[in-house]
């Protein structure tokens, strides 16, 4: 097979104030060596707005607009019309939200940008719950996870909002999931993107140690068990056609053993184990059905 | 809708017969105006109806972003205006509420976007009609607040509202009476395409976003230099009466009109001068010449900047009155009127302090006609202090 030529540009800077073992550090450089330097990249408030450091200090050596939390759709609109007349119709614009500004505060103005197709990519770095304030649940958050407003004794009571089928629904021309530990995959699904016009998004799952409960040097483990356990399994929509990676064709593992390692689930006795199973089991048919249509 | 043949070739010496809100879409059309977003709210729609067909009509060439939302509006009009091009929306109360975080933030971030808000009732109950509280109580987001008596007034207030935005780096709300203004036809004169250029040239942004340079905007900003940037906001507001003075000289120079911050208009010396913002103005005028043609010592004061307040003005405007009265047609709960609440403030540092008459009239459209007026200029005769901080008119037993 032949390798992946990654980009050896580096548009993160150092000093910035990420967590160790970040999972959207990571992320976010291997994002922006796809993304390319001719970039301008809204950040809605998320733990990227402060990772970059404070005023007069940005480690990112792109145009970035920070923006408010609800407005990653709709700031990337006006962006992406002003660039285009004013010339820059080759620059690309994309947005760098995280799962609240994407599937809570931030869904609306999303869902009114992609149904009207609107020229960006974005990017939902996805940490499963609202990190930035101190690990509060959001609709992202997985089934029986522990947050600070899910806890222990009672915790998160609903499934994960499937945001790649609502995104799918906006019959936008794409829709991919990635993450860290499969960096070509994610390099090379944001450089498909680029390519494209309309409304692009990835669905980006980046492991969080304060906020998952686990040791910093475990983000990328977590983040491959998570694919290999098919809790997030790789795929691509690309106008109605469904792609899954051959990584996630493979028999998946247990998912025992990709619970077991957070402290978020450390709580859970073996017959919610087995639910939680069962629930990744029926999602994972749920996607192949879709993938067959 | 307008047919090919009704729009507005600008310029000619006969004056069109529009509504406020019509007046508003060719002040926009005139203004170049490159991006608009908006989302439509009664009694804001024929604006944004307007607008539409207009740009499809290529009469107006910007960009309509159909947001889903008014605060989608805001942000995309931010990004728009941070991406270095002349933004615009409209709205109304609780699209406006619905903005409000977002206005905090085109202030904060210096933008000279203009908003017209067609001022309306807040619910619940749901209230379509004239009312002044949506736009004054979104008085502190540090937008400059300009009212409007007229249609005309409406369409030149525009344009001269993106003079001073850009002038100054600072957002601009052009306000005008639901229905009263928005839904009615005046005579209004639209001036020429060359005659606007003349007047407004294009927008030159001083940090538009370039893909080339890698700078961040609005990023966090600790308790180390907040505090200087939002002494620059302050100060750029008390630069802003002197900046739109002079867009309004230069207006009047081009246009052969204008408008003052603050008019006094009828008797020289009042006893009562009635203080008014917005339509309710003209009612007044008619009002105060009928009274003082019976000898009465009535005169006038019509606030058109009510942000940033106007307080040199004001008391310029206040000078040799033995009493104020003023009709707020919008209120603070736990307070009153909005206007009297300011005018006292404003007023509070001179020796001699006019008693001021606080009237609230005409919230959530109840009409304010002649007679209630006059009713409030007669009790203001007749007392030598009001009878409490809020006087209502027209309140049914």
């Amino acid at each position: 097979m032949k390798k992946m030529e990654i980009p050896s540009s580096e548009n993160l800077g150092r000093g910035h104030l990420a967590c160790a073992g970040c999972g959207a550090a990571v992320a976010m450089r291997l994002a922006l060596k796809a993304l390319g330097e001719k970039t301008v990249l809204i950040i809605p408030a998320s733990c990227w707005s402060i990772i970059p450091g404070p005023w007069p200090y940005s480690s990112l050596r792109i145009p970035v607009i920070h923006a408010g939390f609800v407005t990653g759709g709709a700031t990337a609109s006006g962006i992406r019309a002003a660039l285009d007349i004013r010339g820059h119709e080759n620059a690309l614009v994309a947005v760098w939200a995280g799962d609240g500004g994407t599937f809570d505060i931030g869904l609306q103005s999303l869902s009114g940008a992609a149904e009207r197709n609107e020229d960006f990519i974005y990017i939902c770095n996805d940490n499963e719950a609202y990190m930035n304030t101190g690990t509060q649940r959001s609709s992202a958050t997985p089934y029986l996870a522990w947050t600070t407003t899910t806890p222990a004794h009672h915790p998160k009571e609903n499934p994960k909002k499937d945001i790649m089928a609502i995104m799918a629904d906006h019959h936008i021309p794409y829709a991919a999931t990635a993450t860290i530990s499969y960096p070509e995959d994610l390099i090379r699904k944001i450089e498909k993107a680029k390519e494209m016009k309309g409304t692009r998004f990835v669905h980006l799952l980046s492991p969080c140690p304060p906020g998952w409960r686990i040791p910093s040097e475990m983000s990328v483990k977590l983040s491959r068990l998570a694919v290999r356990s098919r809790v997030f399994p790789l795929y691509e929509i690309e106008d109605r056609k469904y792609t899954i990676q051959e990584e996630s064709l493979k028999e998946g593992v247990p998912v025992e053993q990709y619970l077991r390692l957070q402290g978020r689930f450390s709580h859970l006795k073996s017959h919610e184990i087995e639910r939680f199973q069962k629930m990744v089991d029926e999602q994972w048919e749920r996607l192949l059905k879709r993938a067959r249509c | 809708m307008s047919e090919e043949s009704d729009l507005p070739q600008g310029g000619s010496k006969m004056k069109r017969i529009i509504t406020g809100n019509q007046a508003v879409a060719y002040g926009v059309m005139l203004s170049h105006v490159e991006l608009i977003s908006a989302y439509p709210i009664t009694p804001q729609t024929t604006i944004v109806e307007e607008l539409s067909e207009l740009c499809a009509r290529g009469r107006v060439k910007a960009q309509f972003l159909k947001v889903e939302s008014e605060h989608s509006a805001m942000a995309a009009c931010i990004g728009a205006s941070t991406g270095g091009v002349r933004a615009f929306t409209a709205t109304s109360s609780h699209g406006l509420a619905y903005m409000h975080e977002m206005l905090h933030w085109a202030s904060g971030a210096r933008l000279p976007i203009v908003l017209v808000n067609v001022n309306r009732a807040l619910g619940p109950g749901w209230n379509i009609w004239n009312d002044q509280s949506d736009s004054l109580s979104q008085r502190d987001t540090g937008w400059i607040q300009l009212y409007c008596e007229r249609n005309q007034e409406v369409l030149d207030t525009v344009l001269q509202a993106y003079r001073i935005a850009e002038s100054i780096s600072l957002p601009v709300m052009v306000v005008l009476d639901a229905f009263v203004l928005s839904h009615t036809s005046e005579a209004v004169d639209i001036p020429s395409e060359e005659k606007v250029d003349g007047f407004l040239p294009p927008f030159a942004p001083k940090y538009p976003v370039d893909p080339m340079k890698p700078v961040s905007y609005s990023g966090i900003t600790t308790p180390e230099y907040y505090l200087e940037f939002r002494y620059k906001i302050q100060k750029a507001m008390e630069e802003v009466p002197e900046v739109a003075r002079d867009v309004d000289h230069q207006f009047r120079s081009r246009f052969g009109r204008g408008y003052d911050l603050v008019e006094r208009y009828g008797k020289d010396e009042g006893e009562v001068l009635l203080v008014t913002s917005g339509a309710l103005t003209g009612t007044a005028r008619t009002v105060i010449q009928k009274m003082a043609e019976k000898g009465h010592k009535v005169g006038g004061v019509k606030v058109k900047m009510v942000r940033p307040f106007p307080s040199k003005e004001i008391g310029q405007a206040l000078q040799g009155a033995e009493k104020v009265a003023v009709i707020d047609r919008n209120i603070s709960f736990g307070v009153g009127g909005i206007l009297a609440q300011e005018l006292r403030a404003g007023l509070y540092h001179r020796e001699k302090k006019p008693p001021v008459f606080g009237f609230v009239a005409g919230l959530g459209g109840r009409d304010i006609t002649p007679d209630v007026i006059e009713e409030a200029i007669q009790y203001t005769l007749d007392h030598s202090r009001p009878d409490g901080d809020i006087l209502w008119l027209g309140l049914k037993k």
